[in-house]
Order: structure tokens, then C-alpha cells, then sequence
């Protein structure tokens, strides 16, 4: 059920970043979404797109070091206090999230919410049998 | 036939009879040997006396006249020549040949100061080439063989020593400078290239180009490797024969002496033949110039015996090794070196400790990454800064900012525990670290000191 999530090593330099997307969209790459994290001197970008396989091997040619990884993805709905029951779904089994961004679903009243977490079987029971709906690779290239 | 049927039979090859360029020498009795050091000797430092002023002067600040030398065992009454002297003798003053009997002059890159030339009549470019061919075939090359030669071309020894060397063993010359890696991977996948010639950093970064585009050892036609100039670990030397799928020959040499092959590695890999009927060596007490018994360490310090042009008497090279006569499995009766320890040059003292960028990459190759790094020193309130970049690994990359800092602070751990002060590790992204000619950049020191 788990999503792609391209993870891509960049130094923290002025136009580190564009030069990643700019390769992206010149060979046509839509990024669906994007979270960085940076230290002041390294950058790791994460990166949802429509075309995992194909955005890696651009990027490899390139010369970036970068890896593909699963990560949970969870619908929540567009309301107050969503976000907060679906974590306490999660802290309740005692899963750590390493990290997670958020983008809204363009179709659908629902906002993704990406989780980088140990164990992605754990939460992904966790949060199916709490009633909540997970993104599949399938919505992900949908949208 | 498949490449890998063609390196196999080059292996068979190397294994079954042990070949020399000039057996003769190369397998000389130590006591001919010497005999023969000894008149070239005597002849030497007669040229040297009657052509070369800068020289002749310190001989007789030092009261030595060419009679007294009458043999090796009068060498330690010469003068030495050291680093200083070149700079001071720029550009002529050792020159012992007139203009027109010089055909060629290389340079170092100048990194430690004022560039060094060094001059070549045709008969020295003969025997430096030589003593590369005498390389090449210790490291099993015949004239069947596609020989590589990806030092840099032009004012560095590295490109036309090797190239010379190949060409008298009759292998078919590739001659491809260093850079342009795509293009060397071309030629070496086209052609079946089963030598090559180059840094072993650059060694190791095609290795690594190679693997990222999917080669398997078995996959690349090379059999042999020729390393040298610059300064590299036992660890290193396996990392590259495993992703080289090749044996690493070890090459020395310096400009001031003609350039690479002025010792070399055999099949035994442990430590290097010094072309001694050429180059005589001797170990000093870095401190009193005392010259020290075989076998213990200290400075190696050089007279040419042969060299007409640029004939330099115990020169010293600041490199700090070992020598040893012990018997080779190989035949060769020449003396060996082993590899030098570190170079007085190379050594930085920071925060008062003697540091050694070879031992910094012992720690990263221990550690599980690949030995591109670079220290950056600098001074900042009268502290020095210690800093080494290390280029991040596709194994140690994580897509967790915590756990990259972990590793960052397990790299500088590892490296307090060798080094004994504590550096400020930065893993960077892969390719960032500047390489010239093939030689990366492995020190930025900018402190200003006087």
C-alpha cells in the first residue's frame, strides 16, 4: 500500500535546490510534493512525483546521490483536528514519525499526509483500523 | 571472445613466468650492484663539480673535492640538495648540460611553493622511460597488452613517463591525460584496456563511475593498474582492486629525480624495487642528516647516477620511509622501499598534532566510505579550525536529518581516535570535493601564517 518517496542528497548552496526541479520538469516530472530538510550545510530533499522510476534515473544521471523509499500515505479529511486523530492513532501503538508533510488532494475533499515511519505495515493497520483511508501509488499517479 | 576470456589469459600469463624488463639489472648481486653505483658515482659527481656552479659551491663550502668521493661509501660526505635549493637555482642554476643538448623540461604543479623544472636530455628521457617500462612489466605487461595512460600529459611527469614506458614495452598506447571520464570509460570498454596508468584517487573515482553505471569487476577488461603520485593507504589499494576487479601496482618517483618509475612494485606488492643502478638512495635522521642503518626509518633522500641534464646529488625528499634488502619472491635483487609513511610536506600540524591526510582516509575507508575527503584548516581567533569534508556514500545516505548527523559525529569520533584532536566532519554531496589533473584536492589550509 506504500507510496514512493524519492529522497535526494543536496548541499545547503544557493541553487541546489532549482537545479533538482529544473531537471524534474525538463523531462517533464510533475512533483505532487516536496519537503525539505536542512542543516546549515546539507539539504535532503523528499520528493512525491508522478514518475518515481523515471525521475530517479534523470536524477542518477546527474550525478545525484539519492534513494527511493516507502513511506504511509493517509487521507485525511479537510477538517479541524483530523491530522491530530490520525497521530493519536499512531502515538496510541507507540509509532514513531520521523517526519511527514502534508498536500492537499486536488479532486477529492481530503488532504495527503505523507509519514516516514520504522515500521509502514504497523501504521498502515494502525490507521485502516482506526477508519482511516491510505493513498495508494494509484492516487498518487491519478493525480 | 568475451572480454573475460581475454583477461583470464592475460592473468595465466603474468603467473606462469615472471618477466623483467632488464633482467640484467633488475636482478643484478647486491655487490655488483654495487660496484657499478660506485663508478657511475665517481663519474657524477665529477660532471656535476665541473658544470654545475650552484653546486660546486656548496662542495666547497663543505670542503669536498670530486677525488674524495671514490665510492658509495663516500657519499655522505657530499652536500645535500633540498627543496630550497631548487627555488633558490630557479630556473637554470642545476642545469649541468649546455641548452642545446636538452630536449625536454617538466615541472611540478608548484603546490608547496615555486614550481620545480627539471630537465632532460634525450639519453634521460631513454632511461626514465626505462625504469617505466621496468614498471610496467612487474606489474605483468607485455606487448599484447592495451595500456591506458590516464596521468595527466603535458608539464607533469606522470602522462610522458608512463606513455614512454608503454611504448618500449611495445603495449599499445592509449594515451588519455586524466579527465573526461566518460571518454576514458569509452575507450577502456571499446578498446579492452587491461593497464592503466593514473592517480589512485583518480583510480578510485573511475572505479566508483564504473560501478554507478552498473559494471561488475568482471565486467571491466582491465587486469593491472599503475599507481602513483600522490600518497595512498593499503586500504585504498583494495578498495580499487575489488571495484577495478584488477591487481594495484604501487609507482614512485618525483619530478627532481625524472618523474615516476623511480621505484616500483612487483608481484610480492610489499614495497617498491628502487631503480638503484639509476637512483641511489640512502636513509637519513631527518634532524641531524645522519645517514641511518637498512631498515630503519627516515628520511629517503636521492643521487642520480645516470642523469645528465639535471643530475641532483642527495637530494632529499622529505619523504619518510623504510628501506630494506630483504629477498623478493620476484627475483629482483633492488633494493625496496616501502611505501613512504608520509611526506615532511604533507604533514600539517594542527593544534600542535601532527596530522597525516593518509591516516584520515584509513579511518573512512575503516568507517565504510569512499576516500574522497578534503581538511580544510584555517585560523580563527588563534584557534585552528579543523574541518574534513567527506563526500556522502549512497550506502550511508539516509533520508533522516538525525541519522546523517550521527554518522557525522561517528566519522569524527573515528578520526579523534586516530589523530588525537577532534575535527568538525561535513559530509557533502557526492563529486562537490575539486579534483585537479586527477589529483584531488585533499588540504585547503588557510591560515595565514608567517
Amino acid at each position: 500500500m506504500a507510496i514512493k518517496q524519492l529522497t535526494v542528497f543536496v548541499q545547503n548552496s544557493k541553487g541546489s535546490i532549482v537545479s533538482v526541479t529544473n531537471a524534474l520538469s525538463k523531462n517533464h516530472i510533475n512533483i505532487r510534493a516536496l519537503s525539505i530538510a536542512e542543516t546549515n550545510e546539507f539539504g535532503i530533499l523528499r520528493l512525491i512525483v508522478n514518475d518515481t522510476e523515471n525521475a530517479k534515473n534523470i536524477l542518477q544521471k546527474d550525478g545525484y546521490l539519492l534513494k527511493t523509499i516507502d513511506v504511509v500515505g493517509v487521507k485525511i479529511g479537510d477538517t479541524p483536528g483530523e491530522l491530530t486523530s490520525a497521530l493519536a492513532v499512531l502515538d496510541k501503538e507507540n509509532i514513531n514519525v520521523e517526519y511527514l508533510y502534508a498536500f492537499m488532494a486536488r479532486t477529492e475533499k481530503h488532504a495527503y499526509v505523507v509519514l516516514r515511519v520504522e515500521n509502514n505495515n504497523h501504521a498502515e493497520t494502525a490507521l485502516l483500523s482506526a477508519g482511516f483511508k491510505l493513498v495508494s501509488q494509484e492516487d498518487i499517479d491519478k493525480l | 571472445m568475451s572480454l573475460m576470456l581475454i583477461k583470464n589469459e592475460k592473468y595465466g600469463e603474468t603467473k606462469m613466468s615472471q618477466n623483467y624488463y632488464q633482467k640484467n639489472v633488475e636482478t643484478m648481486p647486491v655487490e655488483e650492484m654495487k660496484k657499478l653505483q660506485s663508478e657511475k658515482l665517481v663519474k657524477q659527481v665529477k660532471h656535476v663539480y665541473e658544470n654545475v656552479e650552484y653546486y660546486r659551491n656548496l662542495m666547497d663550502k663543505k670542503g669536498v673535492k670530486p677525488e674524495d668521493i671514490k665510492g658509495i661509501e663516500d657519499l655522505h660526505k657530499l652536500p645535500f640538495l633540498t627543496k630550497a635549493d631548487l627555488r633558490d637555482a630557479y630556473p637554470y642554476g642545476l642545469l649541468a648540460k649546455p641548452i642545446e643538448d636538452c630536449v625536454r623540461i617538466q615541472s611540478t604543479s608548484g603546490t608547496t611553493g615555486r614550481r620545480v623544472v627539471a630537465f632532460y636530455t634525450q639519453n634521460d628521457i631513454n632511461l626514465w622511460e626505462d625504469c617505466c617500462a621496468r614498471a610496467i612489466v612487474a606489474a605483468g605487461g607485455t606487448n599484447k597488452d592495451v595500456c591506458q595512460v590516464a596521468y595527466g600529459y603535458g608539464l607533469f611527469t606522470g602522462g610522458p613517463g608512463l606513455n614512454g614506458g608503454s611504448h618500449k614495452v611495445g603495449c599499445l598506447t592509449l594515451p588519455m591525460s586524466s579527465g573526461n571520464t566518460e571518454r576514458q570509460i569509452q575507450f577502456m570498454m571499446d578498446l579492452s584496456a587491461s593497464i592503466i596508468c593514473c592517480t589512485p584517487s583518480y583510480a578510485a573515482y573511475i572505479g566508483e563511475t564504473l560501478k554507478e553505471k552498473g559494471y561488475k569487476p568482471e565486467d571491466i577488461p582491465l587486469k593491472a593498474g599503475i599507481f602513483g603520485a600522490e600518497p595512498w593507504t593499503e586500504e585504498m589499494r583494495r578498495k580499487i582492486e575489488e571495484t577495478l576487479g584488477i591487481k594495484a601496482y604501487d609507482i614512485y618517483g618525483l619530478t627532481e629525480t625524472s618523474g615516476p618509475g623511480v621505484a616500483f612494485e612487483c608481484s610480492e606488492q610489499t614495497g617498491m624495487h628502487i631503480n638503484e643502478d639509476h637512483f641511489l638512495a640512502e636513509i637519513i635522521d631527518p634532524e641531524t642528516g645522519e645517514v641511518l642503518p637498512e631498515g630503519e626509518k627516515g628520511e629517503l633522500v636521492f643521487t642520480s647516477l645516470d642523469k645528465e641534464a639535471f643530475p641532483l646529488l642527495r637530494y632529499r625528499t622529505r619523504d619518510i620511509c623504510v628501506l630494506s634488502r630483504k629477498k623478493c619472491s620476484c627475483g629482483r635483487t633492488l633494493i625496496k622501499m616501502a611505501k613512504p609513511m608520509g611526506r615532511t610536506d604533507d604533514m600539517l600540524i594542527i593544534r600542535g598534532v601532527n596530522v597525516f591526510p593518509s591516516q584520515i582516509e584509513t579511518v573512512l575507508i575503516n568507517e565504510g566510505y569512499q576516500p574522497n575527503y578534503q581538511i580544510v584548516i584555517d585560523r580563527v581567533n588563534n584557534n585552528d579550525t579543523f574541518d574534513v569534508n567527506v563526500e556522502m556514500t549512497p550506502e550511508q545516505f539516509t533520508d533522516i536529518v538525525s541519522e546523517v548527523l550521527a554518522k557525522e559525529k561517528a566519522l569524527a569520533n573515528a578520526m579523534k581516535t586516530m589523530l588525537g584532536i577532534n575535527p568538525a566532519v561535513h559530509l557533502v554531496a557526492p563529486k562537490t570535493i575539486a579534483r585537479s589533473e586527477g589529483k584531488a584536492v585533499r588540504v585547503v589550509d588557510k591560515r595565514k601564517l608567517i
